[in-house]
Formats: structure tokens, C-alpha cells, sequence
């Protein structure tokens, strides 16, 4: 086991691999091992340098056409290949939709743990990671660590702070890597819109579930938004079933950390209170008396937020001239 | 299409679960279980594939150290034609690596097939590494986080919502998908099918039945504690004779609190 040693990252999001080397870099010093960052993809060589800048000691580069986009497969191999060869201690990969999976194909291959969506990481006295994760439906935080080699965790968004670019020296490794035959073929892709700003960063949020009756009275929360200097969030509910958004916050969506989260006709159930968890302060606005959102809140107020919000805009107004 | 397989997990209903407030710990044990959610979808998708090709075999497997009968039966009253129980009291606590191997063992034991459909996630671990991870082992196309699936002789066909982008995504049979819970609707089952459920059968296989290694499934991880994160709320109820009131006493507290964005 001791002949595995470095932190690597890696993540087909370009972002995400600049978080994850911030928390690398914490977690090399540490372990006083080297960051490396794995690059994948076509033409990406100059991106090596910045990848240094944000952290990294070495960057191995594959740079292949081939993988110019995701493909399962090909990325796996490529990782399977490097890892296999060059035996990380801690490999990091961004828990997306396409590098959870490949996470878990790769540990498979590698016969070792996995422990995905991982928003805190440390490092024991005998220099094992162990990772924290939300279970049980948002009930518990697990703390979670490995007894086996290398240890690789998935790091969703925006758990951890890239670092500011340095001038750093740092090693960039050019190596070829054969390329595994796909199995499954991307036959289409289309961009998503997705909201321009990023929730997870919001620094006040005014949310809607269920109980708002139509899409269009979310203009009600706009109101309340725009004097609170915040943006709007709602519950799964409103993207899965009525389809007026495509993403919500909770358990399976965005985990948000604002000052100020205001709830209104959500419930509360253990969900969606998952991804609320780090607000600093917590206003609920439900009609019914016995909702479970009151437990989680700060600030609850038993009304109709048809009634509640307009007065609460208007309160705010006149309070801040 | 002649065999769907669906991996459906026996978990800890979330939404009723207990913690003991002096420990913090989750009371698991006395916990209702029932089929994990997404699981329900991947069944659910496995009927609608039955019912639109007409002929197609729909085989549920689960591993579990704990009895599960209740949830096998269920499914089965939901539509499976039949259940495998794997069942060892060995198989307590495994991590996502064991579970991988020892539903590759029962499937390989079960022999052929054309699609396995899983969950994206299991309702209680959440970890979402189990579908994955079997495809691996198994050496199968994978099509993750399926929002909409469509076959044909064989091939199949998934849409999956990335980060940024919708997919298409295409894969021969034998393949294994993952489901999203926006599938489908699972539908509920009648009376008259959970009472055709009983005739059907539930096939109970061991470790030993599956030949199944010690130390694989001794886990390549460590759970060092789960424990219910402390939140510690103001849990203040602001009251008054009319909404005006209410709203004027709320934004002075928001106001107060320095929480307000401006
Ligand atoms: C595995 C899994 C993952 C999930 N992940 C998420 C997730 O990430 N995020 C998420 O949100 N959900 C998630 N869910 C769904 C979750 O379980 C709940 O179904 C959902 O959060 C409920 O949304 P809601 O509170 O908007 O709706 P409801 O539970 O229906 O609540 C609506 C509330 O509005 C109140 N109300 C109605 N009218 C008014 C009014 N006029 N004024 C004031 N109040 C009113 C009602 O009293 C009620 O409390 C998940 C579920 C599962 C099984
Ligand atoms: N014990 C189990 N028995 C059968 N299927 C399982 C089991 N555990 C996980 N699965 C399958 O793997 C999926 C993902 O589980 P997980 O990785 O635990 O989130 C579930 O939705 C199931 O389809």
C-alpha cells in the first residue's frame, strides 16, 4: 500500500478540477506529496500552465482527438491507464453526471473504495482520507474513510474555493495512453439553459414550492428577490412534475449556503431541508401550522404567502428608505 | 427483449426515520424499509418495456442480510414475474463494492439477459456507485441517470440531463442503465395483482448458494460514524393581529439580523 503516494484531480469540468485542486493542494501539503492534475481532452495543452497557476506540482496531459468530448470508455481507460501506472494515494474526481459513474467504473477496475458527493475532506493521523457525505436522505452526515488504495472520492460543485493563480513552477507530462473501443455512442447533445447566475453562490434566496398555485405568481418572490438583493430557488416539485424550472435545490439538487434562505409554500420535507442545511438564517411562510420547514427555521410565519409576500415587500420598502 | 433484470433495494424509508436526540445517532433498525424510490422508477420502466414489446421476462434482485420478503412481494404485485432474494447475514453493512459483486454473482447465476435497469441512487445511501460499478463487472454498456428510455430490437436509447447539456445516448444489448426518478410515474399496484402476486415465485439463494468470497465482501471502506447533523434554529413564530403586522415585525428581524442583501 505505502507505494501509493500524490493527490490527483481530475474532472471533464474545467471549474470543478480548479476547486478540487484548492482543497488538493491543502490535503498535499498535508501529506507532504505532490498535486497532480490529470488533463484530458483535445487540443488542451495550454492549459497545463493555468493548471499550475491554480495549484498543481505536475500536470499529466493525454491529448488525443479522440477525446475531445466526454466519452465513458475513453476517459475511463485514460484514467485507468495513468492511475494503474503511476499509483496515486488520493484521487479526486468531480461528481457529475458523467464523472460519478466513471468514479465508480474506475475504482471497480481498480479493485479499490469509492465515496461519492464528498462536500468536506480530511486527512487522519495515519494519513488516510476520510471523507463527510450527506445519507440517509439528509437525516445524517457520514464520516467515511478508506482501507483501500488509491483512495478515490468524488467532490461535488463549489464545495471547495479554487485558489488565486500564482506564479508557480510546475512539470507538465505529455504521455500517450491507448484508447479503449466505446461501447456506447453520444447519438445528440443540446445545451441546457440553465440560470445564468449560480445559485450556490447567492447570497439571499427566496424559494417556492408547491404551494404556489401558478408559474407566473412567482413574481410575487421576484418582488420580495429584488428588495432583498437575492435570486429565486424553488423545490424539486416544481421542476420534475411541473416542469417550470429545470433545476431546484435539495438532496438531489443544488445545496445552497445564502445568509438569508425564505421558504415559502415549501414543506420541508428532510429533501429538500439536505440542501438548505447551510443557510445562516432561515424565514418560513406556509399555511399549514404543523409543516416541518418550522423545525429548520429561524423565522416562521403561519399565513399565506399570497398575503404574506406582498406585505413583506412592501414592509421592507418602507423599513429601508 | 426477453429478460429485464432490476436490481431493487430494500432501504430505510428516510422520511421516517427516528434520532435519538442524545446521540445524535439514527435510529435505523426500527426504521419502516420499503422499495428504495428510484428503484420503484426502474421497475416501473421495466413493465412499460414489457407492455410495449409484449413479451419480455422482468426479474428482480436483492441483496439484503435482513428479510425483505414483504418488499419482494410487493414488487412482484407490482408487475416482476419473479424475485431473487439474496440473503446472508453476512451481508450486513456491505459497502458498494460487495453489493456490486454479489448482485454479479446471482446474475450470472440467473444466466441470460438483455438490460439491467438500477436506480441513480438508493434511497437511504444515496451513493449512486452500485449501478456503475456493475456495469464493470460485468463488462456491459452503461447509460447513466436516464430521464427517458426508449428500445428497440437491440439497441437502447437514453436521455440523460447533464450539468449543462441534454445527451442522447445509444447502446447495444446487453446494457445496463441507471433511472432518474423523472421516468416515469411508478403506478400502484390493485388488489387483484398484489393477490396474483402470491402465486409467484421468490427464489432465496445464500452466500454459499453463490459461492461467494469472503473477503470480497468484507468492503474497501470504513464507516467511522453517522451521525444527524446538529441544527441549531431560532424556531421563532412571528404572530400579529393582521398581515401588515406580521410582515413589519418579520423584516425588522431581517433587518436586525444583518441578513438583508442591500
Ligand atoms: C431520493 C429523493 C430525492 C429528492 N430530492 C429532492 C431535492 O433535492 N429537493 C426537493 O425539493 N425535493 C426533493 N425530493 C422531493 C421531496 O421528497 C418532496 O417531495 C419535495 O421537497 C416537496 O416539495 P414542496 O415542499 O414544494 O411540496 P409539498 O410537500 O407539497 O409542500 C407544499 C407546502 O406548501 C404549503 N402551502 C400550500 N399553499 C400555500 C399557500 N398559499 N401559502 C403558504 N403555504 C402554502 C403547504 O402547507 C405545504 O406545506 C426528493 C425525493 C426523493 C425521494
Ligand atoms: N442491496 C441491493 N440490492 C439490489 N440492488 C441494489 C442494492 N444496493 C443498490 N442496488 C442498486 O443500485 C442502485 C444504486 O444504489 P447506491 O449505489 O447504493 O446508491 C440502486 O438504485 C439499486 O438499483
Amino acid at each position: 500500500m505505502s507505494e501509493n503516494k500524490g493527490v490527483w484531480v481530475f474532472s471533464e469540468n474545467y471549474d470543478l478540477t480548479l476547486e478540487m485542486l484548492g482543497k488538493g493542494r491543502k490535503i498535499a501539503d498535508m501529506l507532504r506529496t505532490e498535486l497532480v492534475a490529470v488533463l484530458v481532452g483535445s487540443n488542451v495543452q495550454e492549459k497545463a500552465n493555468d493548471l499550475i497557476k491554480h495549484g498543481a506540482d505536475k500536470v499529466y496531459l493525454v491529448d488525443n482527438p479522440a477525446l475531445e468530448r466526454f466519452q465513458s470508455e475513453a476517459y475511463l481507460s485514460v484514467l485507468h491507464n495513468l492511475t494503474a501506472n503511476y499509483k496515486p494515494d488520493i484521487l479526486l474526481i468531480g461528481s457529475t453526471k458523467n464523472g460519478k459513474p466513471l468514479a465508480a467504473r474506475l475504482a471497480t477496475r481498480l479493485e479499490t473504495g469509492c465515496i461519492p458527493d464528498c462536500s468536506r475532506l480530511s486527512v487522519d493521523e495515519k494519513g488516510r482520507l476520510i471523507g463527510e457525505r450527506i445519507t440517509y436522505g439528509g437525516n445524517a452526515v457520514a464520516k467515511v474513510t478508506f482501507r483501500s488504495k488509491p483512495q478515490i472520492a468524488t467532490i461535488p460543485g463549489r464545495a471547495f474555493a479554487k485558489l488565486e493563480p500564482q506564479d508557480r513552477n510546475g512539470e507538465v507530462t505529455k504521455l500517450d495512453v491507448k484508447i479503449e473501443e466505446p461501447k456506447t455512442e453520444v447519438v445528440e447533445t443540446k445545451p441546457l439553459e440553465t440560470s445564468s447566475v449560480n445559485i450556490e453562490e447567492a447570497k439571499v434566496i427566496v424559494s417556492c414550492g408547491r404551494g404556489l398555485e401558478k408559474k407566473e405568481d412567482k413574481a410575487l418572490l421576484e418582488d420580495l428577490a429584488k428588495i432583498l438583493g437575492g435570486q429565486l430557488g424553488n423545490s424539486r416539485p416544481l421542476a420534475e412534475d411541473r416542469k417550470w424550472f429545470t433545476e431546484w435545490v435539495g438532496l438531489s439538487g443544488h445545496k445552497v449556503k445564502p445568509k438569508l434562505y425564505v421558504a415559502c409554500g415549501i414543506s420541508g420535507v428532510i429533501q429538500h431541508v439536505a440542501g438548505i442545511r447551510d443557510s445562516k438564517m432561515i424565514v418560513a411562510i406556509n399555511n399549514d401550522p404543523e409543516a416541518p420547514i418550522f423545525e429548520v427555521a429561524d423565522y416562521g410565519v403561519v399565513g399565506d404567502l399570497y398575503e404574506i409576500l406582498p406585505a413583506l415587500t412592501e414592509a421592507l420598502n418602507k423599513q429601508l428608505q | 427483449m426477453k429478460r429485464i433484470i432490476v436490481c431493487l433495494k430494500q432501504a430505510v424509508d428516510v422520511s421516517q426515520l427516528k434520532v435519538d436526540p442524545k446521540t445524535n445517532q439514527l435510529l435505523t433498525a426500527s426504521a419502516p424499509k420499503k422499495i428504495s424510490d428510484f428503484d420503484k422508477n426502474a421497475l416501473e420502466e421495466a413493465i412499460r418495456i414489457k407492455e410495449k414489446l409484449g413479451e419480455a421476462e422482468i426479474y428482480t434482485v436483492t441483496v439484503s442480510s435482513e428479510d425483505a420478503k414483504a418488499v419482494l412481494r410487493e414488487a412482484l404485485a407490482i408487475g416482476a414475474d419473479k424475485a431473487y432474494f439474496v440473503n446472508d447475514p453476512s451481508f450486513q453493512d456491505v459497502d458498494t463494492s460487495a453489493t456490486a459483486y454479489i448482485l454479479t454473482e446471482a446474475i450470472k447465476k440467473i444466466g441470460e439477459f438483455d438490460l439491467i435497469l438500477c436506480g441513480e441512487a438508493s434511497l437511504d445511501s444515496f451513493s449512486g456507485l452500485v449501478g456503475s460499478r456493475l456495469a464493470e463487472l460485468l463488462n456491459l454498456p452503461l447509460i447513466a441517470s436516464v430521464r427517458k428510455l426508449t428500445v428497440e430490437d437491440n439497441t437502447v436509447v437514453g436521455e440523460r440531463t447533464l450539468e449543462d447539456a441534454y445527451e442522447t445516448v445509444k447502446a447495444k444489448t446487453p446494457a445496463l442503465i441507471t433511472v432518474t426518478r423523472e421516468i416515469n410515474q411508478p403506478r400502484i399496484p390493485s388488489l387483484m395483482m398484489i393477490m396474483k402476486a402470491s402465486k409467484k415465485e421468490i427464489v432465496t439463494w445464500t452466500a454459499t448458494d453463490l459461492n461467494i468470497q469472503k473477503e470480497k465482501v468484507e468492503g474497501k471502506i470504513d464507516v467511522i460514524e453517522v451521525l444527524a447533523p446538529k441544527t441549531e434554529r431560532k424556531k421563532i413564530m412571528i404572530t400579529g393581529e393582521n398581515k401588515e403586522e406580521i410582515a413589519e415585525k418579520l423584516a425588522k428581524a431581517l433587518i436586525q439580523e444583518g441578513v438583508v442583501g442591500r
